[in-house]
């Protein structure tokens, strides 16, 4: 069980996470930003997990922490799908370059 | 605890009340009756009146200043229902909805005042969010509003995403959510504990767009329907301040000269950018966005001083700042057009609403014999006292000199510029209204030591 060490699985989140950040701030498509949000999400989600099972192993604090997060992104993802979707209405697009509006 | 499960119960109520009545006066009604019932429920809290007693294992913390900040907050929503709620009906015909996502927000600000574990932040802070990210898209039918909702999504969902990986080091490095322990042994910094922090700092930056994160703000604020922008900017807004005051108070140990520092500069920008981009605005609303950046900054001061003056300070400049947005906000409502050429010679056609507009404005410049004087002054002091930051201070004072300009700008056009004066239907209890909340700015601006020493009797009892 403990043959795989704590930084192997931290660089797999680590790594998750920040390309989550990447393809948050270079796609240009609305499903895969949502999709990138996940990613980031997710490798909390796992660093939370193994933060729990190598350094605190008597509680369970970071495992119930990682299920608050599951059900919140839930929650965020059905928001933001209904955010596409209506923009999807309006704009016949999900393209973020199309949704325009309002120039600074 | 009274404050978090009544406000829940109503946000289930008011989404009853749609399904069963399409009367919206009777929507309002319950909305307002319920709230005051909210708010008299949390004063109760206060006094020593729990009406639950459940057990939170030591995650929320009801200490009097969060307790306080509930009671501005939830008068505030009070006054905005009362002035505001009619025009809510415009944005859309779920009118109870509306009201319900509203009672949510409130749940959410009544655990963010109150958290003492990581989990009740996040949980906070996400109850908050989501029912905002729909209100900003609630007009649905209105290009910008989806686009602001959308902008606003991606921004807060990222800034989650930041905030909980900043809460997973700190996990890592402590072993436990509870406030008590991230704050006692975090008198040396480890690399782990130095990213944690600074990863929550930039977060809870995110939320109350403080200035390099601040992209979102004038897009979202922009975008959303008029009614909703004026609770994000206030009541929600001031929310974050109380958050981000409470999670590092005293997380900083052996390095709170480095934080310091940062703090410092974040709100030196916050200030400068704020009030500067405010000054090239075209737009009423887009200038009260930037403001509410501006006025941001000032209300940071709190965290860079970070002691006793500065805490009652921020109570004192929420109630400040709210009032006099919220009214400026329901003056701008009544407009159809949002530019400073839409204000000209409003003096003349509605006098009741000019004069009540430059009230709110001064309070907001800071212009003394208003409350909004005595909040800036308070932050200021706090800032002197705490004696390592002088040079912030000189920069607060210049930016509320700059911050007169664009705020005298829509006097100006109200009072000394012709134009066509726009049809605008107010009634008689609208304007009986905003003669109050104007009062009550500058009763609070001519006796502020009424309602400090009103904080003092409870912080110190």
């Amino acid at each position: 069980m403990s043959s795989i060490p704590l930084t192997h699985i931290l660089f797999v989140s680590t790594a998750l996470f920040f390309i989550g950040v990447y393809g948050l701030f270079t796609r240009r498509n609305l499903i895969t930003m949502l999709m990138a949000i996940e990613l980031m999400l997710n490798s909390v989600n796992i660093n939370f997990v193994a933060f729990n099972k190598y350094l605190y192993p008597h509680t369970l604090n970071g495992v119930f922490f990682s299920l608050f997060i599951i059900t919140v992104a839930a929650a965020e993802a059905a928001v933001a799908i209904a955010i596409i979707i209506n923009l999807y209405r309006n704009h016949r697009s999900i393209d973020v370059e199309d949704a325009q509006e309002m120039k600074y | 605890m009274n404050a978090i499960v009544i406000s829940a119960v109503l946000g289930v109520v008011m989404m009853f009340c749609g399904v069963f009545t399409n009367s919206k006066p009777a929507v309002r009604f319950v909305a307002i009756i319920g709230l005051l019932g909210l708010l008299i429920a949390n004063v109760l809290d206060m006094g020593g009146y729990h009406f639950f007693n459940v057990n939170v294992n030591g995650m929320l913390a009801f200490d009097i200043f969060g307790l306080l900040f509930n009671t501005i907050a939830f008068a505030a929503t009070w006054i905005y229902f009362l002035l505001s709620g009619r025009d809510m009906e415009r944005v859309g015909v779920n009118l109870a909805e509306y009201f319900a996502l509203i009672f949510f927000v409130l749940c959410g600000i009544a655990i963010v005042s109150a958290f003492n574990s990581l989990l009740m932040l996040f949980l906070g802070i996400e109850i908050i969010s989501i029912p905002l990210y729909i209100l900003t898209g609630s007009d649905k039918r209105n290009l910008k509003s989806n686009e602001a909702a959308l902008k606003y999504f991606l921004m807060g969902a990222f800034s989650t995403g930041i905030m909980l990986m900043g809460i997973t080091l700190l996990y890592g490095a402590k072993g436990s959510f509870n406030m008590e322990v991230i704050r006692s042994g975090t008198t040396t910094l480890t690399p782990m504990l130095a990213a944690g922090l600074l990863l929550l700092l930039f977060a809870m930056s995110f939320k109350v767009s403080a200035v390099p994160f601040h992209f979102w703000t004038p897009d979202a604020y922009d975008g959303a329907p008029t009614v909703f922008t004026s609770f994000m900017a206030t009541i929600v807004k001031v929310a974050g301040f109380i958050a981000f005051i409470r999670l590092f108070e005293g997380c900083f140990g052996e390095v709170h000269k480095q934080w310091q520092l940062l703090a410092a500069i974040i709100t030196a920008a916050t200030l400068f950018i704020g009030n500067i981009t405010a000054v090239f605005q075209q737009s009423v609303k887009r200038m009260l966005s930037y403001s509410s950046i501006a006025q941001a900054g000032f209300m940071l001061f709190a965290l860079v001083a970070m002691n006793e003056t500065a805490k009652e300070g921020l109570i004192f400049y929420a109630a400040a700042y709210s009032l006099a947005t919220i009214g400026i906000f329901a003056v701008l409502l009544k407009m159809k057009d949002y530019t400073f050429e839409g204000f000209n010679g409003l003096a003349k056609r509605q006098p009741v609403l000019a004069a009540t507009n430059t009230i709110f404005l001064l309070s907001l410049a800071g212009i003394p014999a208003t409350a909004g004087f005595w909040a800036k002054f308070y932050m200021l002091s706090a800032a002197i006292n705490n004696g390592n930051v002088m040079w912030l201070v000189i920069v607060g004072v210049l930016c509320a000199a700059v911050s007169v300009y664009y705020y005298f700008r829509v006097i100006q056009a109200m009072y000394f510029k012709d134009g066509e004066p726009q049809e605008i239907e107010t009634s008689r209890g609208f304007k009986g209204l905003l003669i109050v909340i104007a009062a009550v700015v500058v009763l609070l601006g001519i006796f502020p030591h009424w309602l400090i020493n009103q904080l003092y009797s409870f912080f110190y009892l």
